[in-house]
């Protein structure tokens, strides 16, 4: 008999028990609508968390004193670093695209009627070239204003949109904790970064006018250090701690005074995080899965015992004993691929909803689909052969004769 | 058209069980079917007549004894070749009727080409044909619940001659019926064997349906018991 044939009496007898058969493949399309939603919503996730974290800029270190984000416990507070560290980083250390200081305050930010709360971030040209943050409009520091200290400054777009609303600010002077700033560059917008703080509420000024107006002293509360891509950015950090360690006079033994924050590190970990949850979560669907498919075999045994009369028939008016078989499997095999289908609409719906719920995006996984409606399939191979297989071997006297 | 036997029983016996257990269903029966007859096989239950319709029916293997049918010897070939044997030479009636539910009378007659490789169009057209043969082609979109027992038999008929077979076993095709559908029942097997060419065996218990046949085989304790000529003959 022609597969085609088969398919088409697996439809004919699917379609006379509508019913039994939808009931029959819940199983399926709820697990394989798992599985997928599950897997789309964790690539969704992770893709978010790797992209707040690659906005904190890729390969870079963060140097900051005493231990963890604490400034430690009741002991002294460690000193914060002078230029010379910054320098000796710049010049010393192989593998650093670039170094940049920074001393950071706070203030408000005043133009005309409009006040607006913000970061003072002091540093130097090398920041944004640290960071790769490109301006939106105007220009960077002049290596002149950087070294007097000059009363200027790039802002970013939150403050931007807040302070001067629909102006260009650019040439404009406002105040900020007393002092007179001209603006003379605009950052790009970079969105939230990795805490969920906004990059975006800064205004950032040459160190030395900061240090001077702001701090009052010579120090520089982190340094941030971008690495080549052409090296390994732990070998980096060793050889960066080992350094500090000395310029720090810590003794062999005595624990740092300083942190290396790698951003490489952290996305790494937070993506693994997702990555573990959501292959957790995709094991549970999976079980799920292959209960619908226990429940496919249930139903195709009991299928097989209530139509032993039709195999009878069949068998008496001349099917072999494979053809009987194929029929069963073969609608084992469409019941589990409907269900899939199903299973697979089920989900692109599940995700749709989900996703922006989440505030995860919605990244359509051609891979996960494919996967789950093979597997969907193969089930219905592994857990109809069974049945089928049973048909097969019935004696068409005795089926005939069944009630 | 006689002395071309068509079926050949030659000291064919059936053992149930093994052991103490065991029953001897058949006890050694010898027969010769021509081609082209009419036979009603009778005998209380228990007499080996659906034994002997089951090995006739290539269904079912003798325990010893040969057993030819269309030159073959059935008792040699295995459960596949049987049905292949079936699917060319045989069709059934049985007295349950035994349609596929939910399925309509035209699909229920196909079923049989199906099997043979048939396409669409042709299993159509042969199935048509072969309803019209019994009288129901404006029933072809009817399910075996929405017709009477008389029709779903003559459907049942429909579906054994669909692939114009050479043997026609009804086991009890009135056991189900009332006297008037059964005498319509019998008359179709009539015209099928006179003008369609069909040998047609059929197992009853009674003697009114026997009538119409040309031969009758007496069966009692596994043996034939005595073979003589119809009122037809």
């Amino acid at each position: 008999m022609i597969i085609g044939t088969t398919v088409t009496l697996a439809f004919r007898a699917i379609m006379r028990h509508k019913l039994r058969s939808f009931l029959t493949t819940l199983g399926i399309i709820i697990g394989v609508a798992a599985v997928v939603t599950m897997v789309t919503l964790g690539n969704g996730a992770t893709a978010s968390v790797k992209e707040s974290i690659s906005s904190l800029g890729a390969n870079i270190l963060q140097l900051r004193p005493g231990q963890g984000f604490g400034r430690g416990g009741g002991g002294p507070r460690p000193p914060d670093f002078d230029p010379d560290d910054v320098t000796a980083i710049a010049q010393q250390i192989t593998g650093v695209r670039a170094v940049a200081a920074q001393a950071q305050s706070s203030g408000t930010a005043i133009y005309e009627g409009n006040n607006w709360s913000t970061t003072v971030n002091g540093t130097t040209a090398s920041y944004f070239e640290a960071q790769q943050w490109a301006l939106q409009s105007g220009r960077l520091f002049m290596p002149e204003e950087e070294e007097a200290g000059k009363s200027v400054c790039i802002i970013g777009s939150t403050l931007k949109n807040n302070l001067f609303k629909q102006e260009d600010p650019l040439g404009k002077q406002f105040r900020i904790k007393g002092v007179s700033c001209q603006v003379i560059g605009i950052l790009a917008t970079r969105g939230q970064g990795g805490f969920g703080n906004d990059q975006d509420d800064v205004v950032v000024m040459p160190i030395k006018f900061v240090q001077r107006r702001f701090t009052g002293n010579r120090d520089v509360s982190m340094i941030m250090i971008a690495v080549d891509d052409a090296y390994e950015t732990s070998a980096v950090q060793s050889s960066l701690e080992g350094m500090m360690r000395e310029r720090r006079n810590i003794k062999p033994g005595d624990p740092d005074n300083f942190n290396v924050f790698d951003t490489k590190q952290i996305s790494d970990t937070l993506t693994g995080t997702t990555t573990m949850l959501t292959q957790i979560v995709t094991a549970v669907a999976g079980i799920s899965l292959l209960v619908g498919g226990i429940g496919i075999m249930n139903i195709m045994l009991v299928s097989v015992t209530e139509r032993t009369r039709e195999i009878g028939i069949r068998l008496a008016i001349g099917a072999v004993a494979s053809e009987v078989l194929l029929q069963f499997l073969v609608e084992a095999i469409v019941l589990s691929c409907l269900g899939g289908l199903m299973g697979l609409f089920l989900a692109l719906i599940a995700t749709a909803i989900a996703a922006p719920l989440m505030g995860v995006p919605f990244l359509f996984d051609v891979r996960i689909n494919v996967i789950a409606f093979a597997f969907s399939a193969a089930i219905g191979v592994v857990f109809g052969y069974f049945p089928a297989k049973r048909a097969a071997a019935l004696n068409p006297i005795d089926a005939l004769r069944h009630e | 058209m006689l002395n071309d036997p068509i079926i050949t029983m030659r000291g064919v016996t059936k053992v149930y069980g093994e052991g103490p257990t065991a029953f001897q269903a058949l006890k050694g029966v010898d027969l010769e079917i021509e081609r082209g007859d009419f036979v009603a096989v009778m005998g209380p239950s228990g007499s080996g007549k659906s034994t002997t319709m089951n090995i006739l029916g290539c269904l079912d293997v003798p325990s010893a004894g040969e057993f030819l049918f269309h030159g073959h010897h059935v008792e040699r070939l295995d459960r596949d070749q049987r049905a292949l044997l079936r699917r060319k030479y045989l069709g059934f009636v049985f007295q349950g009727f035994n349609l596929l539910s939910r399925t309509t009378a035209l699909e229920n007659v196909e079923l049989p080409l199906l099997y043979r490789g048939d396409e669409r169009k042709a299993r159509q057209e042969a199935g048509l044909a072969a309803l019209d043969k019994v009288g129901l082609k404006p029933w072809w979109d009817h399910t075996p619940a929405e017709l009477s027992g008389g029709q779903q038999q003559r459907v049942a008929i429909a579906r054994a001659i669909v692939t114009q077979p050479d043997l026609l076993l009804a086991d009890e095709p009135t056991g189900n019926l009332d006297s008037e559908r059964s005498i319509e029942i019998m008359e179709l097997l009539t015209d099928l064997n006179q003008n369609s060419g069909i040998t047609v065996l059929m197992v009853t218990h009674e003697p009114d349906m026997a009538a119409f046949a040309r031969t009758i085989i007496h069966f009692r304790d596994g043996v034939v018991e005595s073979i003589e000529k119809g009122a037809r003959a």
